[in-house]
């Protein structure tokens, strides 16, 4: 019997040939810890009793959450994690450079075929280039920071097969939202969602990134996506025989198989408050919305601030909607000054800000009250997320999130 | 441990993260300065109402969302003694075990109790409900190790020879 990806990439990295279900313990490659949670790792890490990092160089500290900073006590976090990092010789630490996920990958700490821990749930993001990544908290960060090892247990895979062309206007922003509807939230929980077919071997690396983002909604351990060409010119590696290999073989054991044609997937939305609860954009149409967030480990990055621009050049958003974009990363919002794209979302009318997680998770400017409403491409609506519990979210890709910020109401 | 009694708090499917804690207060310094706001965002009274002892009776996919461990140890900062669910979100999963917090998987119960009531568990065998005996199972070997130790960071003490 074949082998699914995931249990290519445990075999690769224990020597044991381990299937579903069998507990192991692999060797991490590289961790990320971020600000919210540095404070909580350091002081767990000295209670362990360790002296030392196992490797300092395969630790990265990235401060996002916090940045720069809106409560007095979030300078606490820095403080720490900067003590931190200079006691245990961390090199590899950002302080303002944009949001975890996005600099994994961009600045090259997350290969094919590595095992990633990271203190945040949507640490699933690198199975866009053939990592196995996954959040955990505090405690089991600080236990590895120790040991450079985790138990995991070696998880079931569902298999996602997508061929086809997509249409109009439809990303893989809507292709993950629809399957998260059609599991349910916890559809995949303890389990690896495997993506296959030719409409994800002809997506950007970028548009995987959304995916395998947004794995952890639907409960999964991972997102994985082979790598190809693209994968390998993103993280700049040559691909081995190895990397070559991680591909789930037709005959491995999957717990389910789920085969889509692109040509069937519509705008969607994740409607308050459930990232479960999808519905095609046609069918909501017309609701008034007050502000639109554009931004996000899930969809900050230059593809998407060009999707919005190509919806918004040359056009107004409407007078009462506050468009807010947030690009991932530094050299996102750089690339996006140098080609011309943040000038075409201001003078829309946009309040482009710093990089970073922003509001996102709530912590930033343009949080909202009782009975508003946001278009947001983000991976998250909870109660209470940007604002009080009252605020309604939905969830959308950049191309709606900007057709409604025109319109100043739901649309498609 | 192996055997307590408990008053019921009984919660819905898809609680999540953000609800148990939410972001605006993970950067308070200690989880005891949380706890006042645990499940505000859907019951604000109900950090203030826990007693000691209590119990949480959800739905499924408890602790979805975020891995914020100061999920698991806010609720423990509250007195509650045991989660049953009927599932639970594999984050929330680890880092409760990490933290010495007691969950235990039971498919019937919350749709058969009701909040209030006070029930009894038998630790990895069954929950007692108005009379009504609810199987449960044990948790693999790697876990009881852990929890046995007192949570992680006592198993690694462990292991840096500070503690028997």
């Amino acid at each position: 019997m074949g082998s699914t990806l995931i249990e290519k990439i445990i075999k690769n990295n224990t020597g044991i040939d381990a299937k579903a279900g069998d507990i192991v313990t692999v060797n991490v490659d590289r961790v990320m810890i971020h600000d919210i949670f540095i404070p909580f790792v350091a002081d767990k890490f000295e209670e362990m009793g360790f002296k030392k990092l196992w490797d300092p160089d395969k630790v990265v500290l990235i401060y996002d959450h916090l940045v720069p900073a809106s409560q007095v006590d979030d300078t606490r976090h820095f403080r720490k994690g900067n003590e931190f990092a200079a006691k245990y010789g961390m090199k590899n630490v950002h302080h303002s450079d944009g949001i975890c996920h996005q600099l994994m990958t961009e600045a090259g700490y997350v290969k094919p075929g590595n095992v990633v821990f990271g203190t945040d749930s949507h640490t699933t993001t690198y199975g866009s280039v053939g990592a196995f990544s996954s959040g955990i908290g505090y405690t089991e960060m600080a236990s590895i920071l120790g040991t450079g090892k985790l138990w995991i247990k070696v998880p079931e895979t569902i298999r996602v097969n997508i061929n086809g062309k997509l249409p109009e206007n439809v990303t893989s922003k809507d292709i993950i939202l629809t399957l998260i509807g059609d599991l349910g939230a916890d559809g995949a929980t303890y389990k690896s969602l495997e993506f296959a077919g030719d409409t994800v071997e002809n997506m950007s690396v970028a548009s995987r990134m959304t995916i395998s983002n947004m794995a952890i909604e639907a409960g999964a351990k991972c997102g994985l996506f082979s790598p190809d060409e693209k994968t390998a010119e993103y993280c700049n590696v040559m691909l081995d025989d190895t990397m070559k290999n991680l591909y789930g073989d037709e005959d491995a054991d999957y717990c389910h198989v789920i085969n889509y044609n692109a040509e069937d997937f519509v705008p969607v939305m994740a409607c308050p408050s459930q990232v479960d609860k999808i519905r095609p954009v046609s069918e909501i149409k017309g609701t008034p919305i007050d502000q639109v967030f554009i931004g996000s480990c899930t969809n900050g990055r230059l593809e998407d601030l060009h999707n919005a621009a190509a919806i918004l050049k040359g056009k107004k958003v409407a007078p009462f909607v506050k468009l807010i974009v947030t690009p991932a990363s530094r050299k996102i919002y750089r690339e996006a000054i140098a080609d011309g794209t943040l000038s075409i979302l201001s003078e829309a009318g946009a309040m482009i800000t710093h990089p970073g997680c922003g509001l996102c998770c709530g912590r930033a400017g343009g949080i909202l009250t009782d009975g508003e409403r946001v278009v947001a491409t983000n991976n998250r609506n909870f109660l209470g997320r940007m604002g009080t519990s009252k605020v309604e979210i939905y969830l959308a890709s950049p191309i709606t999130a900007a057709k409604c910020a025109l319109a100043g109401k739901i649309t498609d | 441990m192996d055997k307590f009694k408990g008053r019921v708090w009984l919660l819905g499917d898809d609680i999540d993260t953000d609800i148990i804690i939410p972001t605006e207060y993970l950067a308070l310094k200690t989880v005891n300065d949380m706890a006042p706001y645990a499940f505000s965002p859907l019951r604000p009274e109900l950090a203030g109402q826990i007693k000691e002892g209590d119990i949480i009776v959800a739905g499924k996919n408890f602790g979805c969302g975020s891995s914020r461990e100061q999920a698991p140890e806010v609720i423990k900062a509250l007195g509650i003694k045991a989660i049953i669910a009927k599932s639970y979100a594999r984050i929330f999963f680890r880092n409760s075990i990490n933290n010495g917090l007691l969950l235990i998987e039971n498919p019937d119960l919350h749709d058969e109790i009701k909040e209030g009531d006070e029930i009894e568990v038998c630790v990895g065998q069954a929950v007692c409900a108005n009379g009504k005996e609810y199987p449960i199972s044990s948790l693999p070997e790697n876990l009881l190790d852990i929890l046995n130790a007192g949570g992680l960071v006592k198993a690694m003490r462990r292991l840096n020879g500070l503690e028997d």
